[in-house]
């Protein structure tokens, strides 16, 4: 058929798979990302950290490298859980700042120019579209979490040899796990937001208010009452306490808070509290309610029709 | 043969609200009006079809598929042109476009080929490299249309598809509509509350009221049916009389205004008769017009049965 034959004519190939059609939306969508030049810029910068990471596996095992640079071997930091949950918390820094950029237009753009009648008068559901936009936060986040993480692992254990493989195998489950967990924590509040607000200032004001006043909350209540309780109304806290639960570095003692208090009978009196963590099953419940919320607000806001009461 | 729609007692409840009520009938013109006042149901039945509302009770099926059990097989064979702006922000026409055949499930190369076609197809061809945002209230009619018909579905669903337009280019969208009714390949649904653009593009409708179905005729049939429809406007004489004495002769009539009245001629009766009458009651018959049921009389002639029926049970829930 001519490209500019003016007849209106049924389809007649064959039609793409389930899949395919589903892939179309993140295919769309990442091309948009990356016209950006501050998407493009933030993303190369989170590859910084990683190349730091890899420099130091690389100086941990070479001893001609060492010597020229006259560094105290036991002065580098050991590859271990630690490593690579601070790894963790500074590429899931980077992730977050990176999912303000990249995700307030995603759901925001069709609603406020009402294109999600054209989407789901499709062959799409409301679940595949939301997937469809959840799958490019992933993407990109994936590139920047536990795909270099991931790369850094199999790179010390080639180096390191088969023992430390053997001994630390249940490291790249971790990184996987913890990178996972804050992908879709990030990829459904980012959504939620979207779908809420339809500027993307204010979307992208929003997502950093969410993970910043709740943390200035929690410190507020942690300070007033000697208690690290508070932490749970921080996301930033709550997964910190998650991902080392993941890499078996979770301790609830964190610490201890020693004072006195004028008391009229006693006169003064020393008081010595031990400032618990909330428990871990409190910190998953927390990351499991936000993100129950974000699929409720979603499963309210994307439809194809507006809800007028 | 299949039924473009069939509906078997489709109801549909907002909360406690009840939108629409009972729905039956199967509609298989080539090109079908969908009328009725504000609030009647039409952008409901619409989203129903659509899968977008849930019936609350019974069913329709659109092509022979069922929309709730075979929801993206019937979603697949529908093109759907939403009434409000709908479109892709910061995006060229041609990639919006080839966005929705994709998500149609036509592969990329032929999708970016038939969304070119489509776009030219429709006559924005040169402009399908700029923005949508940037189009003309027309054009981003005629560039939903485009999307709505690029992967070739077998029913077009067209709301209102002419809001807003300015004379040249409604009548550019309604000579796009019949072309593609003419063509063969697709059915129509045209919801719109312009009774000429239904006129012109449809031949069976489908009137709604109150949730309910007011009328379901074929305008082909009805405009072929042997019946003599006449408008007459009359001067002095006893009209009243006159009136009753066309009404002993068995014909239908209706005075429509001060000096006018129509009436549905029998097959026994001459127009000779009229002028007998006329000339008993002293009547003067200015000017005697044979008149099709237009679409006007016919949607207007639903209301009334409309109101008539909605009153009936008023009463006979108060007794």
């Amino acid at each position: 058929m001519a490209v500019y034959e003016q007849l209106y004519g049924a389809y007649e190939g064959v039609p793409q798979s389930a899949l395919s059609r589903f892939l179309v939306i993140p295919r769309y969508a990442l091309r948009d990302i990356f016209k950006s030049k501050l998407v493009t810029g933030m993303f190369l910068v989170c590859f910084v950290y990683p190349l730091i990471a890899a420099i130091l596996v690389y100086l941990r095992h070479n001893v001609n490298a060492v010597a020229i640079l006259q560094i105290d071997i036991l002065e580098l930091i050991p590859i271990d859980g630690s490593f690579f949950r601070t790894f963790m918390q500074i590429q899931g820094a980077f992730a977050f700042l990176l999912t303000v950029l990249v995700a307030p237009p995603l759901i925001s753009r069709d609603l406020s120019n009402n294109a999600l009648p054209l989407y789901l008068s499709r062959p799409l559901s409301r679940t595949e579209y939301v997937l469809g936009k959840g799958t490019v936060i992933a993407a990109v986040l994936s590139l920047v979490t536990w795909i270099p993480g991931l790369l850094i692992f199999f790179f010390q254990a080639s180096l390191a040899g088969t023992g430390w493989l053997w001994r630390n195998y249940w490291i790249a489950g971790s990184i996987f796990l913890a990178s996972a967990v804050w992908i879709v924590l990030l990829a459904l509040i980012a959504l939620a937001i979207s779908a809420v607000v339809r500027w993307r200032v204010v979307a992208s004001g929003a997502m950093l208010g969410i993970f910043f006043v709740p943390g200035a909350m929690a410190e507020i209540i942690n300070n007033l009452f000697l208690t690290r309780y508070g932490s749970l109304v921080s996301l930033w806290a709550t997964m910190n306490n998650v991902w080392a639960g993941l890499f078996f570095l979770f301790d609830r003692n964190s610490g201890s808070v020693q004072g006195t208090v004028t008391n009229p009978i006693y006169d003064k009196q020393l008081f010595n509290i031990i400032l618990l963590e909330p428990p871990l099953w409190a910190a998953w419940a927390v990351v499991a309610a936000a993100g129950l919320i974000c699929v409720w607000i979603l499963s309210r806001r994307v439809r194809a029709y507006e809800v007028i009461k | 043969m299949t039924s473009v729609i069939e509906l078997k007692d489709l109801s549909v409840m907002f909360g406690k609200r009840s939108i629409l009520n009972s729905l039956n009938g199967e509609l298989n013109g080539r090109a079908i009006g969908l009328l009725g006042p504000n609030g009647a149901g039409k952008t409901t039945l619409i989203n129903t079809l659509l899968g977008f509302h849930r019936p609350t009770r019974g069913t329709a099926r659109i092509l022979g598929h069922d929309i709730t059990a075979d929801a993206n097989r019937v979603r697949s064979l529908v093109g759907y042109m939403p009434e409000s702006d709908s479109f892709i922000a910061k995006t060229s026409c041609i990639h919006f476009v080839r966005l929705m055949a994709e998500l149609s499930g036509i592969p990329g190369r032929h999708a970016l080929e038939r969304a070119h076609e489509a776009l030219f197809y429709v006559g924005l061809g040169e402009a399908r490299y700029r923005q949508v945002e940037t189009y003309s209230l027309g054009m981003k009619q005629l560039a939903k249309l485009a999307q709505a018909i690029v992967h070739g579905p077998k029913l077009i669903i067209l709301d209102e598809p002419t809001n807003g337009l300015d004379p040249p280019t409604r009548s550019r969208m309604i000579s796009l509509i019949r072309q593609i009714r003419d063509g063969g390949k697709a059915r129509i649904l045209l919801s719109s509350h312009l009774l000429r653009d239904v006129e012109e593009c449809c031949d069976e409708i489908l009137v709604l009221k109150d949730g309910n179905i007011a009328a379901n005729c074929n305008l082909e049939e009805e405009r072929k049916a042997n019946r003599k429809f006449i408008e007459l406007e009359t001067r002095g004489g006893d009209r009243s009389a006159f009136a009753h004495s066309i009404g002993e002769l068995g014909c239908e009539y209706a005075l429509t205004g001060e000096r006018r009245m129509k009436l549905i001629m029998q097959e026994s009766t001459e127009i000779s008769d009229l002028y007998r009458l006329a000339l008993r009651h002293g009547v003067q018959v200015r000017r005697l017009n044979y008149k099709r049921d237009s679409l006007e009389d016919i949607f207007l002639k639903a209301m009334e049965n409309g109101n008539a029926a909605a009153e009936r049970s008023e009463n006979n829930g108060g007794l």
